[in-house]
This record gives C-alpha cells, structure tokens and sequence, in this order.
C-alpha cells in the first residue's frame, strides 16, 4: 500500500488499462502536452503516443459522437469532458447516441465507451463550471454512472470502467484530485455497483457518494461527540445503484439521510427516498432526510456558495431532525 | 471506372427494390400496419444505390431516417428491414428500432438515425479507427441538406480534416430541410462550398443519374481510401414523395414536383440502360419481375413474423 492522490490513481488506472489493452485511446481537450487540466493524463502522450492520447478541438458534440462510432467498430475510447458542464454540448452524443444505440439496434451495436469528466463546486468556479449533473445520467437507461470518493475507488472503478462494454460517465470531483488515500502495490479493480459501508454504526443511515462522502464521515464523527453511532455508506455508482446494501442498512438503523451536491429537487436522493419507503417502510422510524445543493444555480461569491453547497454541519441537523436529537 | 452489364442490372435491380419496399412501406403506414414516422426515399433511389455502390462490405455507413435504400444497398436484408418496420421478433432491431434505427454491424452499417446530423461524427470516428489500425476501410455518412445545419455535423467536419479521416460525406441536397426551402436556411449558394471552408475535398454531382453518382463516389472513396483526406460530395436530388407520409406538401409546386418526375430514375434508368447500354426490354422485364417476387417473399416473411414478446423488453439496455 502506498498514499496516492486521487489524481495519480486515476493516473495509475489510465496508464494500467492502457498497457493491458491496446484498444483503449484517450481523446480530450489538452490531455496531451499539457496532460489535462488536472493532470490526470500527465505525461501519457509521450508514453503512449498520438496515436493512443489524442487531443480535440473544443469541439464535445463531435469527439464525444466520435468516440462513440470508434467504440462502434472495435476501439474502447475515453473521452474527457474537462468540465461537467460541457456535457451539455455533447448531450446528443451522450443521451440519443451513446446510451440507446444498443437497445435501438437490437443488440447489434455495442458502445464500450468510457466518459471521465470532473463537477462540483466548492471553488468558486460559478455556475457554468461547478454544477453536478448525475441525476440527468442516472434517468436515461443505457449509461452506468460512477462517482467515486477516495483514490482507492477511483483506481479501482475506473479499471472496471475501461472492461465494461457499455457506456459508463465516469464522475470525478474537482476538489477530490489532491485528496490523498492508501492504494494497493498490485493489480485491484473495484466492481461497478456495489456500494461500500465506508463507517459503520447502528443510529442512523447516511447514504452519499462522491466528494459528498467526505462531509459525510466528518458529520458522523460530529454526531459520534453527541452520542449518535452514523453509518456512512458510500454508493460509489448511481447506475447500477445498489439499493439492498441501503436497504439492509436501514433496516438496522431505521434511519436515513440521502446526501448529495447536487440539487435537492429530483435528485437522486428522491430516487433513493421513493425505493426505501417501497423496500423498507416498515423499518422507518422517521422521515427520510434529503440533504443536497439549493435549488438555484451556484453562486460565485464564497458566502453563498458556502451556503447553496451541502456540508459537514447541514447533514449532522439531517442526523439529528431523524434521530429526533436536540439541533 | 467503367460499369460492366452485370454492375449495371444490380444497380438497377437495387434502385427498383428499393422503391417497391418503400411503396410496400407506405402501403403498410396507410393500412396502419406500420406505426409511428416514416421517411421514403421515394427518388432518391439513384443517390442511394450509386452512393453505396462504391463501398466495400466491410466499409463503414451512417445514415438518417430517408436510409432504407442506402441500408439496403448496403446488404441490410430487406425481409429483416420490412419485418423491422412490422415491429416483429425478426427485424434487424427485434422491433426494437423501427423505421429510423436500421443497423447492422455485419454489412458495416453503423446505424440510420433520427438527429439527422448525428451520423456524422460516429462515422468521422469509425474513420479514425480504420485509419488508426490502419485497415484499408472508409467510413462513409450520407444525409440531407437539412443536416449541414447542425452543430454535431459542422463539428465533423472539422474533426475529420484536423485528423484527415478516411471519410466520405454524402449530401443528398433534395432542396428541402425538412419542409422548408434549405436556400432560406444557408447563406452560401451550395452545401459544398462550406466543406470547403473546413478544408474538405469537395464534388457536385446530378443525384438524378445513377451512373455519374456511382462514378463521383468512387473517385472520392478511393480518395479518401488512398490518405487522400475527407471528400464532401453534394447531390442535387429530389424527393418525389413528402418529407414523411402524412406530408401535405404546401412548400413545392405540383409544376415542380412534375418537373423531377420526369425525369425519375426509376422510369429514366431503364430506358438508358437500353439506349445507351444494349439491354433489351425483355431484360428490363425479367428484372421487374425479380423485384416483385422479392417483394412478394419480403411482406409476406414479414407479416407472417412473430411479434416479440414482452419478456424481451429490457434486454439490449446493456451489454
């Protein structure tokens, strides 16, 4: 085990499944010489060539559907999108393209494409560069969606990402790439769907993923202060969404705060309310909490981005409004 | 590039089932046996015969929904395409798709699609990938003029001259994007000459004659086949049915409509390929009957399939 950023993790995936499969290229906007804005593809054009790490245009609607007819005839492309945001501009490729070729064709078409991209706020980057979108990717059938919170799973899922043959928007966060965690020395891939108990306790449920994972284990050791035992469970993927370790969760705890930076209305959050009330109601002693960003674009001023934004303090009030503890 | 007799009746042959399958197509629309859009390509068989032609099988297509013929021509069966449109178990789609959403990876063809500047790029893309693994194969996308309007396409073409792509651009210019006249809706006199800009090989051809289609594309497929870089071909044509059945046409004039009908080269074809070429009528007629008994076993396998049974419904989301 060694301590790794988030960054040389994702790195040390890229570069593993790159020498394991040849099929696999980079395409993106200055992943090249300049390795990424956040560096993940550091020095990956001199190792692997033009060939394998190509640089785009600004240009997301056309490398996007580009990747997508490369994954078509036998390549495994990873496209970038260097900010969330963009994922608007390739929304065709992505929503009408990527995800329903497969079903359309029958099952004639296969599209292992991989689409690494980087959201969230929390750095004053305002509204056109810190918004979280997974809800829209987790609505429409086709695409697997992953948001992984430490170096380890980031290493780890984003190998399995580059081995599944479908679709998969796999989902960084910007203030998770100088985070530092252990990484096994050796060959590890984590598997797509199967959330992790990164803290276990027996008062109540917190269920999170990405940076958000983070605010979370800091609230359940505010909560521990007041006597309160969080378990923290980790998702990692949103599609598939592994709602039976949620569920068995609950049914211990019978409590349950649904944590994420993304907006609060029809977030997945609500998803995961809506499937514990039908999985476990019975197992409810209070009504499930949703703790996610104000439902208004972000702002850029540091107060009232602070504010917009989930953090440790607002999901210990989510801990205490279900635990029916003094706030 | 000379045509041999042969070339010439399967050409022919091809734009003549092309045309019946779309009547059958629309007959079946009208009857109600076929639901939701349909888009013939109603005159514009000579464009997709003579456009295709030129591929080989392992060569790759993007198209849009008005792609039945260019599937066909490039080896989809059309029993799987008309038993598709039926919605049944058999279908290149297993009904999954319908009329839009033709594929199939075994003749190269990357798929028809409903954003009609979609294909574009998927096909720039499997360009880069024969050029990459260096195979000798040339991706071609085939559209209409409506299509050079969205931003998806004019991104491709750029992508593709930056990369010089092995690729092939087919613009069937029938005049209309959609139901509007397309010279209200771009600000150059031809599509091509905005290829150009992008740093395109470009060609014009008449789209109503089959054989110069057949010659142009070829120059610009082996083109592009050579490392010569991407080709954007423009092909004047002209719809002689509506954008979609159910189309009340108040755009054109029937003097207009009339005008191409003349000159349709389903009737026109023929009549040159005895004049110019020494087939006999009795040829001509032996090909027609081909068609009709092709046609025959084409609705009847397709009426006579199964529909796909609601158990399937969520297979295909995922690999």
């Amino acid at each position: 085990m060694r301590e790794l950023t988030y960054a040389k993790a994702l790195r040390e995936a890229l570069i593993e499944e790159m020498e394991r499969d040849p099929n696999i290229l980079l395409l993106g906007e200055d992943i090249g010489v300049y390795g990424g804005v956040f560096k993940v593809t550091e020095g990956l054009l001199a190792r692997f060539g033009p060939e394998r790490v190509i640089e785009t245009p600004i240009s997301e609607a056309g490398f996007v559907s580009a990747a997508v007819g490369l994954a078509m005839t036998g390549k495994h492309p990873m496209a970038e999108l260097m900010f969330m945001d963009f994922a608007y501009v390739a929304a065709d490729s992505i929503f009408n393209q990527a995800a329903k070729m497969r079903y359309m064709s029958g099952g004639r078409a296969q599209v292992p494409l991989t689409i690494r991209t980087q959201q969230g706020g929390g750095r004053g980057n305002a509204a056109q560069h810190s918004q979280s979108l997974e809800t829209f990717f987790t609505h429409i059938p086709g695409l697997k969606v992953v948001l992984p919170s430490t170096p380890y799973d980031a290493k780890g899922l984003l190998k399995s990402a580059l081995r599944d043959p479908n679709p998969v928007m796999f989902i960084e966060h910007k203030l998770l790439y100088n985070t530092k965690g252990l990484v096994p020395d050796g060959e590890y891939t984590v598997p797509l769907g199967k959330a992790d108990v990164k803290r276990s306790g027996t008062d109540a449920t917190v269920v999170t993923w990405s940076r958000t994972v983070l605010h979370a284990l800091e609230a359940a050791d505010l909560a521990a202060a007041d006597g309160i035992d969080v378990e923290v469970i980790d998702l990692r993927c949103t599609v598939p969404l592994d709602i039976d370790t949620v569920v068995e969760s609950v049914k211990k705890t019978g409590r349950l705060v649904v944590a994420h930076e993304a907006h609060r209305r029809l977030g997945v959050g609500a998803e995961i309310a809506a499937l514990v009330q039908e999985l476990a109601f019975d197992y409810l002693d209070a009504p499930v909490e949703r703790v996610g960003a104000l439902d208004i674009p972000t702002p850029y001023s540091k107060p009232l981005e602070d504010e917009a934004l989930p953090d440790a303090a607002k999901i210990v009030q989510a801990i205490k409004r279900v635990t029916y503890s003094e706030t | 590039m000379t045509l041999s007799s042969a070339d010439l009746r399967r050409m022919y042959r091809t734009m003549l089932l092309i045309r019946r399958f779309e009547e059958q197509a629309v007959a079946f629309f009208l009857s109600g046996e076929l639901r939701g859009s349909l888009h013939p390509c109603i005159g514009q068989e000579a464009t997709a015969v003579g456009a295709v032609f030129p591929l080989r099988r392992d060569d790759y297509l993007t198209c849009t929904y008005r792609g039945h013929g260019q599937a066909i021509a490039k080896g989809l069966d059309p029993k799987e395409g008309m038993a598709e449109l039926l919605g049944r178990r058999t279908g290149c789609s297993q009904g999954k798709g319908g009329s839009m959403h033709y594929t199939d990876l075994s003749v190269g063809l990357l798929g028809e699609n409903a954003i009609v500047g979609a294909g574009a790029p998927i096909a720039v893309g499997a360009a880069l990938r024969a050029k990459l693994d260096k195979t000798g194969q040339v991706a071609m996308s085939v559209f209409g003029d409506g299509a050079i309007n969205q931003a998806a396409l004019l991104e491709s073409l750029n992508l593709a001259a930056a990369w010089q792509a092995p690729v092939v651009f087919f613009c069937e210019n029938n005049l209309y994007s959609e139901m509007t006249p397309i010279s209200a809706m771009i600000g150059t006199t031809t599509l091509a000459e905005r290829a150009a800009g992008f740093g395109w090989t470009t060609m014009t051809v008449d789209g109503y004659d089959p054989i110069a289609v057949y010659q142009t594309t070829m120059e610009a497929v082996e083109h592009a086949r050579n490392g010569g870089g991407p080709v954007f071909i423009e092909a004047m044509t002209y719809r002689l049915f509506g954008h979609m059945v159910g189309d009340t046409e108040p755009y054109r004039t029937k003097e207009e409509v009339a005008e191409w009908r003349a000159r349709d080269p389903i009737t026109a074809f023929p009549q040159r390929l005895i004049d110019e070429f020494g087939f006999t009528p009795n040829e001509i007629a032996e090909i027609e009957a081909e068609v009709a008994a092709e046609m025959e076993e084409i609705s009847r396998f397709a009426l006579q399939s199964p529909w796909p049974d609601v158990s399937e419904i969520g297979e295909h989301v995922f690999a």
